[in-house]
């Protein structure tokens, strides 16, 4: 029954959409940070979907396969007071861009609803189905 | 005798296989809506049905040799994956038109329902005629 595949398509999209908005989150948790865990300041990150082959004829489901870090050159505020200012008096923030996080947050939950509905439309028409000639 | 019951349910059958490959595809062109890279696939459901039951010829198997097995009839190849085209360009070469994918998925499924209906329209009828009431 090819239908059932649909299950494995879909829910594979709907958490690799879950994992893009879980990155979404920490980047926004940490638009304002100084430090990351290794001292650094934070970087944004990005995840990578990747087409993932589900056995059957053109079944195509998603995975992530990488988490990328972006290594553009964080904010700096002069603010020589701040214990975490360098030399010269500058504190680097994340360089997070709000905005951007914004965006891709409502286009990840727009498409984990989209494949929830794919879902949702398969069940009702494999029950339908199961009642097939009674 | 039998058969010629069951024969008009074989088009049905076939239609409803294809329906449902379709669907799978569908959904695996909506999954792959952010896939960079990712070119969204269909069939031709037309052609496809019309090579499943043999009423164009699809693929047939020549037999120029004494020892050779002619295709079994009913028998069907997968059906041709197409390319869909891009409506508009994207920077990440994905070609899935969300627009397009769910108004397919909603025509499939809609369609769906409807080989169902008309197998079970079919298979009541049959029962009718042979408890004869």
């Amino acid at each position: 029954m090819s239908m059932f595949n649909i299950f494995n398509v879909s829910g594979s999209a709907a958490s690799a959409q879950s994992q893009r908005l879980n990155v979404v989150a920490s980047n926004l948790a940490n638009a304002d940070t100084v430090a990351g865990p290794d001292g650094q300041a934070y970087k944004a990150r990005q995840v990578v979907f990747q087409t993932q082959l589900m056995g059957e004829m053109g079944a195509a489901g998603v995975q992530v396969s990488t988490i990328t870090e972006d290594q553009t050159q964080g904010r700096k505020v002069h603010d020589p007071k701040h214990p975490a200012a360098d030399a010269d008096g500058y504190v680097t923030y994340s360089n997070v861009n709000p905005v951007e996080e914004m965006v891709n947050m409502i286009s990840a939950s727009r498409s984990y609803q989209n494949n929830v509905e794919v879902m949702n439309t398969a069940k009702s028409l494999l029950l339908k189905t199961l009642q097939m000639g009674q | 005798m039998l058969n010629r019951l069951t024969d008009t349910l074989d088009f049905q059958g076939q239609a409803l296989t294809l329906r449902s490959e379709r669907q799978r595809l569908l959904a695996s062109n909506i999954a792959n809506a952010d896939t960079p890279g990712y070119i969204a696939r269909d069939i031709n459901f037309a052609q496809a049905l019309k090579e499943a039951t043999g009423a164009q010829g699809g693929a047939t198997l020549n037999t120029s040799q004494a020892g050779h097995i002619a295709a079994a009839t009913g028998a069907r190849a997968e059906p041709n994956l197409l390319y869909a085209t891009a409506s508009q360009t994207n920077l990440d070469r994905n070609s899935v038109d969300m627009d397009r994918e769910r108004a397919n998925f909603a025509d499939n499924s809609v369609k769906y329902e409807a080989t169902l209906r008309f197998i079970n329209g079919n298979v009541r009828t049959m029962l009718d005629a042979i408890k004869g009431q």
